[in-house]
């Protein structure tokens, strides 16, 4: 297979991040132990120029590699979000790998390469170029979560992410080759035509389409698929699970709603039931569970499985319709995913780096009286948890009004009113954090009170999460145009 | 109409003033929410006099672009019916710092910080004149008020703070449903006075009316959704009870004048008959309560609970004088129950006790404390040449004219407040001083007098002068109910770009079609 060269432009922001990993994974054993910090710069320095890259790439739809990989609105959109949220782990990486002692070079290799597999999930347009980056990104993952040598949880984390993770790749992989047999292409477009000639009453499709649920229902940690979200979560490093909390989630569903619109649009009258059922549990489990945590770590697992279940709302809505209330629904899940970004970032950045005697303290109870030995920091985390909470003006809110909006403009209310009582629910445990921050005493003696440990990337990384938090929740008309103007070329 | 942005400035000076306040030292934090508070109620006043009291249109309008998809609007706007709430709310609040200055000594800039947030977000929901931005603001006052029960609050604070913070959410999540399905019933615009022109079908009326009920009723809090009040109000601090109890409750029943009556005017009326029964039982239920209570917080709590029955009686009798009763009556009621909750919260940081008995016999050693509780609550068991008779006598007036068995029973409520409130007086006031607190009685010093003096004024103010007031809501509680044939309101309704030509339906049109003429007339 040839390919012009000037396929090769149109992928040089996965180019320059695969190579930027290669280079770090080769400078790492070179450089001195106090020079290693130019490694950070490097990744920041690639991820900047992969910015200013894909920001040109906002364009219309071109295709490369004989249409395994499209670059689009819909793609830098993701791309976009990706490098944000990978500059702000790697920012908060950088204080907590050094609190922990990790060694720091495969790290930032390693969450290139995860970037490298992500970038590639969102603008593959191919099964099986999704089906790689899936992968790339998940391999890179088992590492991370497993970085904390010393800690059993850790190991136990990344065993397994690592066994579910395997296991759903494969189911993955059976759903791919039953389209391929249905379709005779991976190409999303083949697939696509195909399912029109042939109807959508083939039980191989509707075999097809369980099998490609339950393997992108286990990347975006969905109910029933969610179960080792909570124990990786936990056991993983912090700044790994914020990581994986954000960018896979993000990822995941850049991917799945490419694979279920372009290739699979004709049936979405199928899918769409499918996935109101597993909003549903999503919804109902991840709040409900939530609530009688104790590790705080496991809540936002929890809540975070919570949340991908609003934004699968916004999906069920727009794969009941179709024209412009598709398109709105697919841009309130864009924007969801947006703000949730920032809220989890900014809530796990701050977790990470609070800290008794040298230890992460990831207990609720640790969080008390921390109003009063630091009013800023607990103000941070009040804004996260009334943020995640959907509570205005923070831009939690925001998420929430567009993905109701479009629930309400398709003619799912009800959908609108049982989220919004799982909102209100999920209201208990968020503030149960505000509540042991600002109403609790401290116990015991003060050297073994939970601080945070600043640094200045810390602060900075705090300072863009609140930003983002404050920000879109009092002007989100950026960044809604922005989904707009990504979700309609989902064709 | 002026130029001049008078109520985003009254808005957003508080909340300015508490970033502010969290910068600075205790003490300072204290004298700047002093005089942010203060500094909105200068600005608040000149609209006494600038407000316009012949037209029913909103005043002082101001709008501009928000969110641009879906058109959502900052825009905001005054009349009748939120006029004399925004201006209880900015006289209410340096009340509230005052009373605080020595009973809070913990995380006073947070305090403060949170008080002014408050103010913001109560004079917000009163003058916003687009749905979304209403429900901002309305949401927005739930982490402050958690914060300022759940921090400062009494010994069972963390339950009670929760409690407040999830009836009231999970009332208000369903409005937002319901907002967002008008806002595609309603074409396509989340502007109040668009959405309360438009015509919407009976069925979508009913569900909207419950959406709505259950946002207000529990903010109200009518019967049998009341149960987070007594526990809110009590174990809340001073400050935080005259919030909960002069403006949160006011929300409630704004929310419905604002809302549920020109928006869903055949649903209104066909639960007219619910409502009053509801408004009647909350009436003579908090009564009975507040009789059996030893704790004066909770007694005045309940009382609450009666009293806001009156207002929802006022407003669901629907007509000119019992909605004209039931603003009055709001005002009135934040003016008084404020002043009851500050005069208790005095008392308490003397003894330390809100029980009665451990509060006996105060006339003796805090003569003037005692003359100025006894006014309050004389004003709250409706005496007439206060406050609380205009309103109550209104609300009792516009019953009558529905129905005579209903108004009997709701004048039981007024036998009974005269119970609870003379049985209180007479421990508190009469009885003899408990030993174990004698030495703690000092009277009201300089600045606990100065805090109560504005309020004291208020009430005979309103109860001997009602007219002032009354006159300035005239114009637009006519509207509400008779509506379109207000000559300047008709004229702003053909500019409308969204209704146009619809024929719109009105309270009085609906409950008596020949008669609406003359309802308008008045």
């Amino acid at each position: 297979m040839t390919f012009p060269l000037q396929d090769l432009l149109t992928i040089l922001p996965e180019l320059i991040v695969i190579g930027t990993a290669c280079l770090i994974l080769a400078l790492d054993p070179i450089l001195e132990a106090s020079k290693k910090d130019v490694l950070v710069w490097l990744t920041l320095g690639a991820l900047t120029i992969c910015i200013g890259l894909t920001s040109s790439q906002m364009t219309d739809r071109v295709s490369a590699f004989s249409g395994m990989v499209v670059i689009d609105a819909y793609a830098a959109f993701w791309k976009l979000l990706l490098y944000i949220v990978t500059g702000l782990t790697v920012l908060l990486s950088l204080a907590y790998l050094k609190a922990e002692r990790l060694s720091i070079g495969e790290y930032y290799g390693f969450i290139l390469l995860a970037l490298a597999g992500m970038m590639v999930m969102v603008s593959g347009a191919d099964l099986l170029t999704i089906y790689l980056g899936t992968e790339l990104m998940s391999l890179s993952l088992y590492v991370m979560a497993g970085l904390k040598r010393t800690e059993a949880r850790s190991l136990e984390a990344s065993a397994k992410y690592f066994v579910l993770g395997a296991f759903s790749s494969g189911i993955l992989l059976y759903g791919i080759s039953l389209l391929f047999g249905l379709a005779g292409s991976t190409g999303l477009s083949a697939i696509a035509a195909a399912i029109i000639t042939h109807g959508t009453g083939d039980p191989l499709l509707s075999m097809a389409l369980v099998l490609l649920a339950v393997g992108f229902g286990f990347k975006m940690a969905v109910v029933p698929f969610h179960m080792w979200t909570p124990d990786v979560y936990q056991g993983a490093p912090t700044a790994v699970t914020a990581f994986m909390a954000v960018a896979s989630k993000a990822a995941s569903f850049g991917a799945f709603l490419r694979v279920f619109v372009e290739g699979l649009g004709a049936a979405s009258a199928d899918w769409s039931v499918l996935f109101t059922v597993i909003c549903l549990a999503t919804l109902a489990l991840g709040n409900l569970v939530a609530i009688v945590q104790t590790n705080i770590k496991r809540m936002l697992a929890y809540s975070s499985i919570a949340h991908a279940g609003y934004a699968l709302i916004g999906v069920v809505v727009a794969g009941g319709h179709s024209g412009k209330g598709a398109s709105t629904g697919f841009a309130s899940v864009l924007l969801y995913i947006a703000i949730y970004s920032f809220m989890t970032l900014g809530a796990f950045a701050l977790i990470g780096m609070l800290r008794k005697e040298g230890q992460e303290s990831d207990q609720i109870e640790d969080y008390a009286g921390l109003a009063k030995r630091e009013p800023l920091t607990a103000f941070f985390m009040l804004v996260f948890m009334v943020s995640l909470a959907g509570i205005p003006p923070t831009a939690g809110f925001i998420g929430k009004f567009y993905i109701f909006m479009a629930a309400v403009n398709g003619g799912m209310t009800w959908l609108a009113i049982v989220a919004v009582i799982f909102a209100a629910i999920s209201a208990f445990y968020y503030l149960r954090v505000v509540m042991v921050m600002y109403m609790r005493e401290a116990e015991g003696a003060i050297a073994t009170h939970s601080r945070l440990e600043t640094s200045p990337a810390l602060s900075l990384v705090l300072a863009c999460a609140l930003a983002g938090v404050v920000l879109l929740g009092l002007f989100p008309n950026g960044l809604w145009s922005l989904a707009s103007q990504a979700a309609p070329l989902l064709k | 109409m002026t130029s001049f942005p008078w109520l985003s400035l009254i808005v957003f000076l508080p909340s300015a003033g508490a970033l502010l306040c969290l910068l600075v030292r205790a003490e300072s934090a204290r004298w700047l929410a002093l005089g942010v508070t203060v500094a909105d109620v200068a600005l608040s006043l000149p609209l006494w006099w600038l407000f316009d009291s012949s037209t029913a249109g909103m005043q002082f309008v101001e709008r501009a672009a928000w969110i641009s998809s879906p058109s959502v609007q900052y825009s905001l706007g005054l009349d009748g019916i939120s006029f004399p709430l925004v201006l209880m709310t900015t006289f209410l609040m340096p009340v509230c710092v005052t009373v605080s200055w020595t009973a809070i000594d913990k995380r006073v800039q947070l305090f403060m910080s949170m008080l002014l947030v408050m103010e913001t977000a109560m004079l917000g929901v009163f003058v916003a004149l687009d749905f979304v931005l209403f429900y901002v603001f309305w949401e927005a006052m739930l982490i402050p008020m958690y914060l300022l029960i759940g921090v400062w609050g009494g010994p069972n604070r963390l339950y009670a703070a929760i409690k407040f913070f999830l009836y009231t959410l999970a009332g208000s999540v369903l409005l937002l449903v319901a907002i967002l399905a008008l806002y595609f019933q309603g074409g396509h615009t989340f502007d109040i006075l668009a959405l309360s022109r438009g015509t919407y079908s009976a069925s979508l009326q009913m569900w909207l009316f419950l959406a709505f009920f259950a946002a207000f009723a529990v903010k109200v809090p009518m019967f049998p959704f009341h149960t987070w009040l007594p526990d809110a109000h009590v174990e809340a601090p001073t400050a935080g009870s005259v919030i909960l109890a002069s403006v949160l409750l006011k929300m409630g029943t704004y929310g419905f004048l604002r809302f549920t009556l020109p928006m869903l005017p055949d649903a209104t009326v066909s639960f007219t008959k619910p409502m009053i029964a509801l408004s009647i039982i909350a009436i003579i239920y908090g009564a009975y309560m507040a009789l059996a209570q030893t704790d004066i917080k909770k007694l005045i709590a309940y009382s609450s609970v009666s009293h806001m029955g009156f207002v929802t009686l006022g407003i669901f009798v629907l007509n000119i004088q019992g909605i004209e009763g039931a603003i009055m009556q709001m005002v009135n009621h934040g003016i008084t129950t404020g002043g009851l909750f500050l005069c208790v919260g005095i008392i308490y940081e003397r003894t330390h006790s809100r029980q009665i008995q451990d509060n006996t016999g105060l006339a003796g050693p805090m003569p003037r404390y005692a003359l100025f509780l006894m006014i309050f609550a004389l004003s709250s068991l409706g005496l007439p040449g206060t406050n609380s008779f205009v309103g109550e006598f209104l609300v009792l007036a516009g019953t009558f004219v529905w129905s005579q068995f209903a108004t009997a029973l709701a004048a039981l409520g007024v036998i009974l407040a005269a119970a609870y409130i003379l049985w209180l007086m007479q421990r508190v006031v009469f009885g003899t001083p408990a030993a174990a607190h004698r030495s703690h009685l000092l009277d009201l010093n300089a600045r606990e007098t100065a805090t109560l003096i504005p309020l004291i004024v208020l009430v005979f103010a309103l109860g001997i002068f009602p007219n002032p007031l009354l006159s300035r809501m005239h114009a637009s509680v006519t509207h509400l109910l008779g509506g379109a044939k207000n000559p300047a309101v008709a004229a702003e309704q053909q500019l409308s770009p969204v209704t146009g030509d619809k024929p719109t339906a009105t309270i009085a049109a609906i409950l008596s079609p020949s008669s609406s003429e003359q309802a308008a007339g008045r």
